[in-house]
């Protein structure tokens, strides 16, 4: 008898702790979409800060070209290498073009483009928002009647949301560039080929593909890392944590997202 | 303020450059409202059009004059291509458009034949004269069925 009471106990502690969770996730998705969607709605509010988005997009924007350069350019060199690599052994080298091309469009122009952003912008908006927690500016700007979400969250979730498409665009030119370098001059692949098959390949949906990807993943990454720098615990530790956490749900909600995107709508 | 105009200043070339780069891509890559687009229409009828997708070239003499358009199934259950044929090509009333394939494996494309005749073909006009897409499968299965049979 009393044994059946224990393991009814224990069974009822672990799925309460497993509703507890479930509840949490459940409610963490909803706070962080009441933030975001009641800072975006702010957009049609004055005063419009139109001077802090563009302090944002130099810092986000701007400051992540020269990593998007280097990335998109070994990436591209790299795809060329092992492109040819694998085709050689079929003897299609003059698919190499369009080979780099729907890869880096499609699928890694957007996603390193949006991971480099995370750990790059989206660390230090987390943590640049956490610390005004932490010193109290947040509450500052509301005792000066100054609405933080309209002033602090909203130009830097429209500052990646307009970045990153910018930022992917840049990665795929200049990827497909290094690409054209490898394969055309290093490896000795036929110019005309590469390019023609390139031009050939690449259908107007895959570019629209890549962009919706560059635009979700820009409004993704401003949603959770303002939203963690926002409801960071005011303390050293809490900063440090929401850092750590926004890298991380950013970047595995942008692997996530771009299987749900390819998968069902692109 | 001045340093604030000359990070306003840096953000306007960085979105300047932006939308370059979407555009170089849109009209180089995609070729949407590029040259895809230009060009006069013809239909052709085809009972076979292998696999053929819009897009795909539209070649005379080994030369891309065109792209095909539209790839639809007609009334009749044959494939109706639409082919948008460079501005600067006429093409002779008895054409031939015959479906090809680059190579063994390589892709579809619309070999046109030109005729002997005077007339030239106007925009929406039909080419009369189609050969389908030889299917290399059929003819393999032919071959082997043939000879088993001798």
């Amino acid at each position: 008898m009393s044994e059946q009471v224990i393991a009814q106990n224990g069974m009822a502690r672990l799925l309460g702790k497993l509703g507890r969770k479930v509840l949490g996730a459940v409610a963490w998705l909803g706070d962080m979409a009441s933030v975001t969607g009641s800072s975006l709605a702010l957009i049609f509010v004055p005063p419009w800060q139109g001077k802090h988005f563009v302090l944002q997009l130099y810092a986000l924007g701007v400051g992540s070209f020269i990593i998007i350069a280097i990335t998109g350019a070994f990436t591209g060199m790299v795809l060329s290498l092992q492109g040819y690599y694998t085709l050689a052994k079929f003897g299609s080298e003059s698919l190499l073009g369009s080979a780099v091309a729907l890869s880096i469009i499609r699928e890694l122009g957007p996603v390193l483009g949006a991971l480099m952003l995370v750990g790059r912008a989206g660390s230090s908006i987390t943590a640049e928002i956490g610390i005004m927690r932490v010193t109290q500016q947040l509450d500052a700007l509301q005792m000066m009647a100054v609405n933080p979400q309209s002033r602090i969250i909203l130009p830097r979730i429209v500052a990646t949301i307009i970045a990153l498409p910018i930022l992917v665009s840049m990665f795929d030119i200049i990827g497909l560039a290094a690409g054209y370098v490898v394969g055309v001059e290093m490896l000795g692949v036929n110019a005309g080929a590469f390019t023609g098959e390139m031009i050939a390949k690449i259908l107007p949906e895959d570019l629209y593909a890549g962009w919706t990807k560059a635009l979700v993943f820009g409004a993704l990454i401003g949603s959770v890392c303002t939203y963690m720098g926002y409801r960071a615990e005011p303390t050293t530790e809490g900063v440090a944590k929401a850092t750590t956490q926004a890298v991380v749900i950013g970047s595995v909600g942008v692997l996530m997202m771009d299987y749900i995107l390819t998968s069902f709508f692109l | 303020m001045n340093e604030y105009k000359k990070i306003e200043m840096i953000v306007g070339a960085f979105v300047l450059l932006g939308i370059i780069s979407i555009s170089w891509m849109a009209i180089k890559l995609g070729q949407i409202g590029g040259i895809g687009a230009t060009g006069y229409p013809l239909q052709a009828v085809f009972t076979d059009a292998g696999g053929m997708r819009s897009g795909s070239d539209v070649m005379m003499a080994g030369v891309v004059i065109g792209r095909v358009g539209e790839v639809v199934v007609n009334e009749r259950s044959r494939a109706r291509l639409t082919l948008l044929i460079n501005d600067d090509i006429s093409i002779t009333s008895d054409a031939i458009a015959s479906v090809r394939t680059k190579g063994i494996i390589g892709e579809r494309y619309v070999r046109i034949s030109q005729g002997g005749d005077d007339e030239m073909l106007l925009a929406g006009d039909e080419i009369e004269e189609t050969e389908s897409a030889i299917n290399i499968e059929d003819l393999v299965s032919k071959y082997i069925f043939s000879s088993s049979e001798e």
